[in-house]
């Protein structure tokens, strides 16, 4: 009786739903594919491991620019996942949060920022330091749009 | 068995996730119109600070020892509930949401698989404060009512590990021991005063009570049910969620001013913003009104002798749920009551509910209900869902030109952003 194994139900959150088409378009001239549309997916589940313990935070500064962490990108943070060596963490130091890589080197952690212009900070004592949640996904900006449109209204 | 699942000071919790340097300060959140005072944390409770304290009482003491004082932001504070549910729907077979921070779940049958339901109790209550970051407590028991008494005992006494499980009788008992009859789930201040009259003081001394003490001084059956809860026998399962399938009987929705309206043009606004609301909650249920009660208050606390409070009654020529057809009838009742003076608050009732779409014609009743205009009040809701809140709304309820925020608005000189539900609020890190 103990093989029952609980199935989580999906995120209920309103899905941002996009089409799957399962046939290959061709360059130059498009397919009437909209006969062939097999699934629709919803990017929240695609992406997020754990969409209802995921939060979207915002960055400020270029502390992480190494890391393509810029300023204005959202980041998802997964307060679920336990963090580990070599992962971007949202860690709490006084008080304030802050986004750095988590690094083990030699028995000590570390808090390194990915920019030469910043110091890194190592964890003495484990009660010093909180990990807020652990950065699953960068969204990043390409191309101007909503999300700077966004940024540039509040400033 | 029965378990309940309750996050500590959830309000003053919901801050401090996403402002860690209040952890470890003293924290107040107020009630609408920041009013009075309805989450403490625990170094707020230190201070003396109690829940409904006014907050013009309290604001030197506040001030005195720094304490963090916010507006309520029920965007955030909702999410953070969804997100509590959410997980407590995926690891409980079957979960019932009692209010905004607490939900029991019903546990029957479920050692077989899940083993220890202590060891249960304790995962899932890491688990919320994992996903979450909120501090939470469990209480495990054979009746709703012991659930509730057993958390309440893993709050205040810490040693337990934030979980209670009654599982044998020797457990029960003593904890009906530790607490006193007025702090039991269902029994009131009004019943507690008779209880203790009577020199019942503890849980353990009213599960003693005989059926027919309890149905005598109790109110009946439910005296009867709350005492044999007690004694371990379940009485109540779990009622259905707020899923919708909870439908209200009456839609209620007031709010006080954040500065007293003396222009009727000014309450009638208040008044259409009001009802504009309950019209929306009376569509979403698919239910139309027969009755609709108007009120407003004035200031207690001006010179003139009370009453204080206006209301009237009026029923509707058909059940309806169009926002401008109440909003007719509204005026008309606004006007009746109405009488100069400084108002503070007001507010409607809907009641009388019954399916859209089935209204009893009325005899007297000139045309029936158009179908272009619930077309319209469909079209209404979808602008409104999609481009937020107001997006759409009737001319009655804009304040007039050139104010940029309605004078009847709420005060909230403290509201925390909206973290989880605007973009532009989102946490922001370095």
């Amino acid at each position: 009786m103990q093989t029952v194994e609980l199935i989580p139900v999906p995120d209920s959150d309103i899905p941002f739903l996009l089409p799957l088409f399962s046939c290959s378009v061709p360059a130059g001239f498009p397919s009437p594919a909209s006969d062939e549309i097999e699934e629709m997916f919803d990017l929240n589940r695609l992406l997020l491991r754990h969409p209802d313990a995921t939060y979207l935070v915002r960055v400020m500064g270029e502390s992480m620019a190494g890391a393509e962490i810029h300023e204005g990108d959202l980041l998802a943070v997964d307060k679920q996942m336990e963090a580990d060596h070599n992962h971007i963490v949202v860690a709490v130091i006084d008080g304030e949060c802050t986004v750095k890589r988590l690094w083990c080197e030699d028995g000590a952690w570390w808090l390194k920022p990915e920019n030469p212009a910043f110091k890194p900070w190592q964890i003495h004592d484990a009660g010093d330091v909180q990990i807020w949640g652990v950065v699953t996904h960068v969204l990043h900006e390409l191309i101007p749009g909503k999300m700077g449109a966004l940024l540039r209204t509040r400033d | 068995m029965f378990g309940l699942l309750d996050i500590n000071n959830f309000y003053c919790n919901c801050e401090s996730v996403f402002q860690p340097r209040l952890q470890g300060k003293p924290v107040v959140v107020l009630s609408n119109n920041d009013g009075c005072i309805i989450s403490r944390s625990a170094e707020a409770k230190v201070l003396g600070l109690q829940m409904g304290d006014p907050y013009f009482q309290v604001k030197e003491l506040l001030e005195r020892h720094q304490v963090h004082v916010f507006s309520s932001n029920y965007p955030l504070y909702g999410d953070m509930s969804r997100r509590v549910m959410y997980c407590l729907a995926q690891n409980a077979p079957e979960v019932e949401i009692y209010s905004i921070d607490e939900a029991f779940m019903d546990l029957h049958g479920m050692e077989r698989y899940l083993g220890s339901l202590d060891t249960f109790a304790r995962n899932l209550r890491a688990k919320v404060l994992k996903r979450t970051g909120l501090p939470n407590c469990v209480g495990v028991a054979p009746t709703k009512t012991l659930a509730k008494l057993a958390n309440r005992l893993a709050k205040k006494q810490p040693e337990h590990g934030g979980v209670v499980f009654l599982d044998t009788d020797e457990r029960r008992r003593w904890a009906l021991e530790q607490v006193a009859v007025e702090d039991v789930w269902g029994v009131g201040r009004q019943y507690a005063a008779k209880l203790t009259a009577a020199g019942i003081y503890s849980a353990a001394e009213l599960a003693a009570c005989s059926d027919s003490f309890a149905r005598k001084h109790l109110g009946g059956v439910v005296g009867a049910r709350l005492v044999r809860e007690l004694q371990g026998y379940p009485c109540h399962g779990l009622a259905p969620s707020e899923d919708g399938s909870l439908r209200r009987q009456s839609i209620c929705c007031s709010r006080s001013f954040g500065q007293a309206l003396t222009s009727f043009d000014d309450v009638l606004g208040a008044v259409a913003t009001f009802l504009s609301r309950g019209a929306e909650k009376l569509r979403r249920q698919a239910d139309a009104a027969h009755m609709l009660t108007v009120f407003v208050s004035k200031s207690r606390y001006g010179l003139e002798p009370p009453p204080y409070t206006f209301s009237a009654v009026v029923t509707l020529p058909r059940a309806t749920n169009d926002t401008g057809e109440l909003l007719t009838q509204a005026r008309a009742v606004l006007a009746a009551i109405w009488q100069p003076g400084r108002y503070v608050k007001a507010g409607i009732v809907l009641d009388g509910l019954e399916p859209a779409g089935q209204v009893q014609l009325s005899l007297f009743c000139a045309e029936p209900p158009s179908e272009k205009r619930s077309l319209i009040m469909a079209e209404m809701d979808a602008l409104n869902r999609r481009f937020g809140k107001n997006t759409v709304r009737l001319a009655t309820a804009i304040p007039a030109p050139g104010l940029a925020v309605a004078p009847w608005a709420a005060k909230a000189s403290w509201r925390s952003p909206a973290y989880t539900t605007q973009l532009s609020d989102l946490l922001q890190v370095r």
